[in-house]
Parts: C-alpha cells; structure tokens; sequence
C-alpha cells in the first residue's frame, strides 16, 4: 500500500491545472477529495506520476441556488451537501443520498465533483445526477462545455470528459415532487449492492413525471427512462410498480461479485426501486 | 491509634478487585500516545518488505533480483537461497510441521513471501518489490479440503519419501499426501452403536467458514543486532514474547540470554500474533547481514491474506436422543483446512485444539470426534480468533445440532437444553471426551436469561409473526437465537499442555518499594485487555496496597518471568493465579514483620484489608506501607531484608466459564438484511475483578461475534486468489452495525483457582457466534429451515428465503 514516486502539484487557478495537464498529458490526473484515486495509487492500480491537487483552486466550492436551477462547485464535499440549509430545503434528495455515502470522515473529504468525475460504477452520485438530470460542467485548454450527466458516462472509469478536460461543476434543475434515494448496502462505506433515485412529480392523483436511475447495477448509473415511463399517468399502483421495475431490469446488467449473485442483485434492485418509488409517491 | 477512616473507606481506596475501576491504559491510548512497533524508530534503521506470490500453487524458476538493487534506496534483497546457508529458508511451526520463511522453489498459497527487500525506508522497498523478477510455472490448484484428499497433486513433496512412502506427521500416520494428521477422542464403537438404536437421531453437515482476527494493528517486528556485544533485540507484535524468544533462540543459533523480545503496545490480537511468521525472521536476518536495525510491517492485505486465519472447518455431526429428548451420543467428523502449512497454534498434544470440548454444556454420556487436517492451497494458520483453541468451532457445532435435533423432536430448543445441562451438582465433571469441567450452574444461568427477556413472550410473538407473513400482511420474520456455552480456557496444566515443550504455566514476580508502591511483571501481555489495570486490582486485593500505586510491567523479556503470553483467556486463569500467589507470598512475609514490629507472635497478628491487626485489639496494627517501610530499614531476625516475591503457577485444571445468551432479530426476507433487535447476553466468568472491564470484553467479543456469523469471511476462487483482501470486502463492523447489549452475570467461582476467576476475554465471541446463527437460522424454522451455513450475509439469508420458497 505504498504508491509509486509521483510529483505533486497544488496550482492556485484553473489556468495554472490547465498547463499542467497540457504539459503532462496522460501522466497527469487532477485530484479532488482523493478518497477513490489515493487507494487506486497506493494499490499501485493507478499510475499518476503527476498529481494536481485542486484544493487551492479558487471558485470551486460554492451551491448557488436561483429560481431554476443549483450549481454546486466541483470541490463542494458530500459533508458541504448534508450542512447546507437552502440545498436541503430545495433537493432534499441531495441530502438524503449523500447521508448514505462512505462515512462522516470520508464525507468531509469526498467531493461531489470527484464522485461524479470519476467514472466508478459504485459512486452514488452519478446515478443521481442522471435522475435530477444535472449537467457537468468542464474546462479545457479550447474553454468550457456542458454534458448532460445522462450522456456523460461511457464505462466503468471511462466518461465523455476528455483528459485534459477538469469537471468544475454540476448543475441540477430545481427538482420538483417527491423523492427517494434508497441503497442497500453489507455496511456503513460500503457501496451499494442496489441503489435507486426517485423523482416523482403527482397531478392529482396520477404520476405526471418521474425520473429512475440506478446505481452500481452495471458497469455505468443506469438512467431508466422506461421505469420512469412506466409510472407516468398510473396513481402508481401495484401495476405500475411491476411495469417499472420490469423496465428497470431490462436495462440493468448486474455482474457477481462478493455482494453476491446475479440474480440477488437483480431481484434486491426490484425491491430497493420499489421502496424508492413508494417513498418517493408518499412524499409527492 | 485511630484511623480517620472507615474500613469500608480503607477498601474502596485499594481500588481492588470488585471495583470498575477505570483503565490506566487509556490515559495514553486515548491521546495517541501509545508505543506501538511501527513507532519505534531506531538510528539507521531500515525497512524491508515482502515479494509475494500473485499465484496460489508455482514452481518458482527463477527470481532475479539485478534490477532491484538498482532501486535507489534499495540495500538488499533477499531470497531462500540467501537463508538457506543459515538454515533459516524453512521454519518450525506451532503445530509441529515446518513452514518456508520464502519460497524454497515453490509457493503454495497467494501471497506467499518470496523475496525480502531491504531498502532506507519503506517506499524504495515497494519500488524494489515492483522491480524484482520472478519466474513463475503455474501448478494445479487446490482449495477444497475433500477435492485435496482426493487429489494426485502433491503440495508438500518435502513431507513425501523418496520411494514415495508418507513418514508419519508431528501427530501420527498420513492417509494421502495432503492429508496432515488425524486426532480422535472418545469412543468410537459404542458411540456408533448408541447412535445406531437410539431413538432418534439427528445429523447434519456445516462449515465453520475461514475467517481472520484482523486485529486493527497489524502484525510487525524491529530487530536490531548489536554485533559489537552479540545482543539482539526484537520488539514485535507478539502475544507470547518469552516463546518468541525461545523460538528465536532455537533456529537462529543465538543464545537465549543474548536475545531480548520486547513487546510494546499491541494493538489487539485475538490469536492472529500468536505464531511466527516469515517478517519476524527476515527482519533479523536482515538486520545481522546489514548490522542495521530492520523494520517490517504488514499492510492490511498482507495480515488478512497470509498472516494466520480461524476457523475453516468442515463438520458433519450425529447426535441421538430418546423421543423425549434425553441426549445418548454425540459423534463429530471435522475435516481441516490448514492451508499449505500447519501453522495452527495449538498446546502440541492438541492439533485441533479443545474442539474435544464439542459436548457443550450438556450431559452426553457417549461421544465420538476425529478431525482430519489437510493441506490445500491457501495461507497458513488455523489460529484461535478471540477463543480458546478450536473451542468456537465446538460450540458451534454443539449449539446447531442441538437445535438440529430440536427441530428433529418438534422440541423447544431452551426447553431441550434445559433436559440436558450438566446439573450443579454433578460437578466436577468428567465429560464424554476426557475434559474435567471445574464448576457450573447452568441451569440458574438459564432460567435467568429466559425470564429476562420474556422468551416466552418472545415465542408468542413470533408465531404470530408467521402467520402474519403468511398472510401476508408483513415480509419481516422474527428470529430467536439461543446460545448455551461452556468454555474451556486457561491453558494450562503443565501435565497435558506445552507448546514447543514449553509447559503453558504463567508467571508474577513482584517487588514492594520502600515507600509502600509496588511494581509486578507478569508473563503475559496485554493487547488491550487492560492487564495493567486488572492485576494492579488483584494485587491490591491480595497484599493491601492501593492498585494506584502497583505498576504492572509485562512484554521484556529482559525483566519479566518467563510466560507463555496472551491467548486463549490465559492470562487471569493463569498468570491471574500467579499474581494472587505471589501476592500471597508477600503477605505472608509482611505478616512476620508486622508480627516483630507489634512484638507478638506471628500467629497473633491477621490480615484486615491494608494491614496486619493484632487479634482481639484492632486498634494495634501496622499498616502495610508501614511493612514495606520496615522490610528495608529494620533488622528483623531470621527475616531477609526487602519484601518481593515471584510466582510460577501451574494451574491444577482449566477454567469452564460459561454463558447464556439470546438475540432477536428481525429479518427481511426480500433483500436479506437482518435486523439486531435485541441481545441479551449473560456471563458467568467466576470471580469479577473488574465489572467495566467485564463488560466491555462482552461488547467487543459479541462484535467480533456478529462480525463472524453475518458476513466476515477469508474467500477464494477457484484458482486461490483470495477475494477479501481489503476490508471493503472483509467485514470490520463499526459502531453502525453492532446493536445495543444488554449484559448479565451469574457468579460461580473456579475451585481451583486462587480468587475464583475464570476469563472472560473470549466468551463472548464462543458464544456469540452461534446465538446470531441461530437467531438467523431460527426465523426460517417455521418454513422448513434445519441448517444453513455461516456467514449470513445479505445474499445467503436471501437465498435460504429463495429456497423455501419465500420470493413466490
């Protein structure tokens, strides 16, 4: 558990981790909170012989908050997230997911940005990113773009930012209805064995809207459109249950592992949505 | 003269046994100031580290080590061809077989140490590693203990004759050649025949799954080898310093007295630092071919893949009773993962240790047990996990078939245990496979923890619950897990247990200073079971002075009686006895004194908490301050000046503590997750010395416990890559996880021993683990459910739903 020799680098501006990344290309990777990449380096998994710490790089941590929309600066920490009054009372699912990530002292360090960035199927907030449908914001050398969370992630590690690209911030529509983030996992820091984000907007008594992401259910967060189709017009009764669910493991693709089999995975991934969904419909 | 203080003051100012007193360990533990091995820091010191197998079964062709001592930092590096001039590439193990310090040419488990890397610190040593070559030929692998017996793979081709003839083992005839030793105990015949008429018999086949005491420090060691005067001392993570010394002693060559262990703080045990391992003996052969001190410490994956797992036994059992539920006969067939060697850590006429306890706490007039260890290809160890040795697995084993054939006689299992407790009065008793249990009162313990927690309430609501499920109106079930244990610790009479020939006897010397303070050495050391406050409680007791003034010292083997250590609920049994005797000796000398000073006869004069009182005129005394005072400056005739003693004990028996504890436990049966509602747990250790302390080996033993039995395992694939190397997959539990004990006591004290006590340290792991397998196992009883096996994590408690058909 002893890294390999890497240079290390704490630039005050983006302009400064720009350079750098330039410089160094594929032997560089910036680091946020550090608690997915320092393991991967001291497994010697990860090869990082130029390490950009993000830390002193101004305008990364601030929530702001309008009538339509929250942006949450990449270095803002999963403990930032459970502190903040105005972000629990405007996506109070935000909060209730980040409660269920790792523990209180990773959450001080672990970053929303990092979380998202990374690319690790286990992360909890990629999924959710895609049920709020949030959008990441990066820079790079040739300026600043946008990627729809639902369009970002490609494989286990692999997303649409390029790697000299750095993911500055996430911004999420202000949510609407109910919600639920519901994971189960073997134990505190663990990441789940089957997680579901809920958005439920009700009319009446019927499902107006609803948004469905899985996470560590594939080798990416599943974003089901279908699930979320399938509530849509129903008051969300046991049919509507069945039908998303259904939809939902017909996008998942669960492999085993010490959590157990693939048919465990998929039949607590049924149950975990539906608690979700239930949640989510008495809160709407 | 009058005291200005009452008798009871003068008690509670000892702070001696009875009496939570509080930790004095903690004042440094808790402020990081603790003395651990890794925060010895030596002048010059280097650091070496391991070159490990990545396979589980190769020949090892060929290991160039060029490029490493290219590694800036890098000094050497070393591999058995280095060692084997000193005859050190192999070593004796615990259990009579001899294990490779690095590879003799093959390697027979992932992670095996290969090459020794020497370098400045400890980052050159993992660049070093990265940059050493070895060529590996992949051999058959075989992790399943049945398939290896089975097998023409050979593991040990070092424990085959050349004519290819099997030379019996360190415990007898060989049957095949990955087979280690067979041990039986009990009558076989006449158990057959009891069980073949009996009534009704029940049988069943359980793993006792690999696990790992992963103790939260690591195991390491500093050696450091003064060539100038021919001294070597090794501090380590060691839970027996003085055998370490021995065994040091014994395979490097050096003179006992030219060696000193040390054993600083150790940051917990559980039996994982009992043995020696490869680090201990590279780092000081590095030491005496650099002339430097070598540090070497595990990571994380190194202690749980390849430094000493508990458990991996397979247990097929019979056990017959009358159809009223009378048990008659017991029989026991455990087949014995060891790994690649036998490195269990048992008294050596034990190789599967106490499981000959497997009776439990019941009166069974005819048993059985053979055990047979194999070789397969897994890492090396077999140690005692916070218990006694094997002793967790024969509870288990007891406390299932008990609710086996519960299940079998449509029989309440408390009620069945109930008809079959050793009664009080039956003790000592001589149980069916040899052991004599010094005391009990079993059924007191029993009817105390049923009416606490209202068992019977607690059965009317869990039959409603079943039919609730059925009707579908909840998909909870509602478990009751009940656990009776007796266990045998304190190892132990010299007569029947030694390890290496060392008789497992334990030691205190005490020496009183002229001012009235005092300071004991003992032959253990603690690991954070609080020896330091707990003996000071015994000695303060035993001769009158306030356990605020006892420094109690253990670890150098330099300064303190030679002892076997910390393991197996030892040390109050054991090295507890010998402070209490020495104590005595003290006493006794003080009361002579006291007797010259008060000028009357010996006799005439008695002890009275902190002093010695002339009978029938309490208000003539010296106090025992006063009595240390004089042993240094009065010529007392026919008396030594000074006032110290020292202890060897041998104990006379072992100690049977015993418990009864419940759990109930809620379990949802769509996603496997089980729910700890309660769990009562109800010790009874003899003697109390210090209630806090009590409980919290309660608490942590219970922990360790629900860890076990819902989800900690040692696995491997099929090729013998171990899958839970990390602790995101080996399961630590925190506070998160652990419900709130509630804890009890009954208090029937050991006959044989000084003050009564028994240990406590272990219990609550012994019997923990099959009252939350239980609890599991039980909530599934009412659906056809006899027996699934640990550890019941998520998916398999979803399984054993899936398969009784609970999913619809």
């Amino acid at each position: 558990m002893i890294p390999a020799a890497f240079e290390y680098y704490r630039p005050k501006d983006m302009a400064g981790v720009l350079s750098l990344l330039e410089e160094h290309g594929d032997d560089a990777r910036v680091m946020a909170g550090g608690h997915s990449l320092i393991p991967m380096m001291k497994l010697r998994m990860a090869d990082v012989p130029h390490l950009i710490d993000l830390q002193d790089v101004d305008g990364l941590s601030g929530v702001e908050i309008d009538n339509e929309a929250i942006r949450i600066g990449a270095m803002v920490t999963q403990a930032d997230i459970i502190d903040h009054p105005e972000l629990a009372k405007v996506a109070p699912i935000l909060r209730e997911a980040a409660l269920q990530i790792a523990d209180p002292q990773v959450r001080y360090m672990g970053t929303v940005g990092g979380n998202v960035a990374n690319g690790d199927p286990g992360n909890d907030m990629p999924g959710l990113m895609q049920c709020l449908d949030a959008s990441f914001r990066v820079i790079g050398l040739d300026g600043e773009r946008e990627i729809p969370a639902r369009d970002f992630y490609e494989a286990a590690y692999m997303t649409a930012r390029e790697d000299e690209e750095v993911l500055t911030a996430v911004s999420i529509p202000l949510p609407a209805g109910g919600y639920a983030y519901e994971k189960q996992k073997r134990k505190i820091g663990d990441y789940a064995t089957a997680a579901a984000a809920v958005q439920i907007v009700k009319d009446g008594g019927t499902c107006a809207s609803a948004s469905i992401a899985m996470t560590n259910l594939s080798d990416t967060p599943i974003y089901s459109e279908a699930a979320g189709a399938a509530l849509v017009g129903t008051t969300v009764d046991e049919a509507a249950l069945a039908a998303a669910v259904a939809a939902m493991l017909g996008d998942i693709d669960p492999t085993e592992d010490n959590r157990g089999p693939v048919a465990f995975k998929n039949h607590v991934a049924g149950i975990i949505l539906r608690r979700a969904i239930e949640r989510a419909w008495s809160r709407a | 003269m009058k005291d200005d203080i009452t008798r009871d003051e003068r008690v509670e100012n000892l702070k001696g046994m009875g009496c939570s007193r509080k930790r004095v360990e903690d004042a440094r533990f808790t402020q990081g100031k603790g003395n651990y091995v890794d925060d010895i820091k030596l002048d010059g010191m280097l650091f070496g580290d391991f070159v490990r197998s990545p396979y589980a079964h190769a020949r090892i062709t060929n290991i160039d080590a060029a490029a490493a001592l290219e590694v800036p930092g890098v000094i050497a590096v070393l591999t058995a061809a280095d060692l084997e001039p000193l005859g050190l590439h192999w070593m004796p193990t615990l259990a009579g077989d001899k294990q490779m310090v690095l590879a003799d040419g093959k390697v027979l488990f992932q992670g095996q140490e290969v090459a020794f890397v020497v370098a400045e610190d400890r980052y050159a040593a993992a660049d070093g590693i990265e940059a050493v070559e070895v060529e590996y030929e992949e051999l058959p692998v075989v992790v399943d203990p049945f398939a290896a017996l089975q097998s023409d793979v050979v593991l040990r081709e070092d424990l085959v004759a050349e004519d290819g003839s099997l030379p019996d083992g360190a415990h007898g005839p060989r049957k095949h050649h990955n087979h280690i030793f067979t041990w039986e105990a009990g009558d076989k015949e006449p158990t057959e025949q009891v069980i073949d008429t009996a009534e009704v018999v029940a049988e069943e086949t359980m793993y006792y799954h690999r696990t790992h005491p992963c103790p939260l420090e690591t195991c390491g060691s500093v050696a450091s080898m003064d060539k100038v005067n021919g001294k070597l001392t090794l501090w380590g993570t060691f839970q027996a310093p003085h055998a370490i010394r021995t065994i040091v002693s014994l395979i490097s060559g050096i003179e006992e007295h030219n060696i000193r262990v040390i054993s600083p703080d150790i940051g917990g045990g559980f039996g994982n630092k009992v043995g020696a391992y490869p680090g201990y003996v590279c780092s000081v052969v590095a030491s005496i071919v650099t002339g430097k001190p070598v540090k070497w410490i595990e990571d994380r994956m190194d202690n749980l893949m390849t430094t000493a797992f508990a458990r991996d036994y397979h247990m097929t059992g019979k056990i017959s009773a009358t159809r009223d539920g009378k048990i008659t006969g017991l029989h026991c067939h455990v087949t014995a993962d060891h790994g690649g060697f036998d490195a269990c850590a048992d008294p050596t006429k034990f190789p599967a240790g106490f499981m000959n306890i497997c009776t439990g706490s019941y009166d069974i007039p005819t048993a059985y047990l053979a055990v047979d260890g194999v070789y397969t290809n897994k890492a090396p160890g077999g140690v005692s996990y916070r218990c006694s040795f094997r002793v967790t697995e024969a509870v288990y084993f007891i406390e299932r078939m008990i609710e086996v054939l519960a299940i079998k006689l449509n029989m309440d299992a408390a009620e069945l245990r109930r008809i079959n407790f050793i009664k009080k009065e039956q003790f000592p008793y001589t149980a069916a496979l040899g052991w004599e249990y010094d005391s009990g009162d079993y059924h007191t313990a029993w009817d105390k923890a049923l009416d606490t927690v209202d068992y019977k309430g607690l059965r009317a609501e869990q039959a409603q619950r079943v039919e609730d499920f059925k009707a579908g109106k909840t998909r909870k079930l509602m478990g009751i897990g009940l656990s009776f244990f007796t266990e045998i610790v304190g190892a132990g009479p010299v007569k029947n247990c030694d390890i290496l020939g060392l008789g497992m006897f334990d030691s205190c010397e005490i020496r009183i200073h002229p001012t009235g303070s005092a300071i004991a050495r003992l032959g253990t050391i603690s690991q954070g079971q609080g020896h330091a406050t707990t003996f000071a409680q015994i000695l303060a007791s035993e001769i009158g002075l306030p356990a605020d003034s006892i420094t109690i010292e253990e670890g150098d083997t330099d300064t303190a009686p030679y002892g076997l250590g910390t393991y197996g609920s030892r040390s109050t049994p054991v090295a507890g006895a010998a402070t209490a005797m020495a104590g005595r000796k003290i006493r006794a000398k003080a009361q002579m004194i006291a007797a010259y000073l008060l000028e009357v006869h010996d006799n005439d004069v008695e002890f009275d908490v902190d002093r010695f009182v002339v009978k029938g005129a309490p208000e003539r005394f010296k106090t025992m301050k006063e009595i240390a005072f004089a042993s240094y400056n009065q010529a007392i005739p026919g008396v030594e000046p000074g006032l110290e003693a020292v202890s060897y004990y041998d104990p006379p028996n072992m100690t049977y503590p015993f418990g009864a504890y419940i759990c109930v436990m809620d379990i949802d049966v769509d996603t496997g997750v089980p729910e700890i509602r309660r769990f009562y747990a109800l010790d009874d250790c003899g003697t109390r010395i210090n209630p806090m302390i009590i409980e919290g080996q309660v608490h942590g033993g219970l922990t360790e416990a629900l860890a076990v039995a819902l989800g900690q395992e040692i696995a491997y694939d099929d090729m013998g890559n171990c899958k839970t190397g990390t602790l995101m997959d080996f399961f630590l539990p925190t506070a998160w996880e652990v419900p709130n004990y509630e804890t009890d006591y009954t208090v029937t004290p050991s006959p044989h021993h000084p003050i009564g006590a028994k240990g406590v340290g272990e219990s609550p792991h012994v019997g923990g683990v099959p009252c939350f397998s239980n609890a599991v196992q039980d909530a599934f009883r009412a659906f056809g459910n006899t027996h699934t096996n640990m550890p019941h994590d998520h998916w398999r408690i979803w399984k054993t739903a899936s398969d009784l058909g609970l999913h619809g």
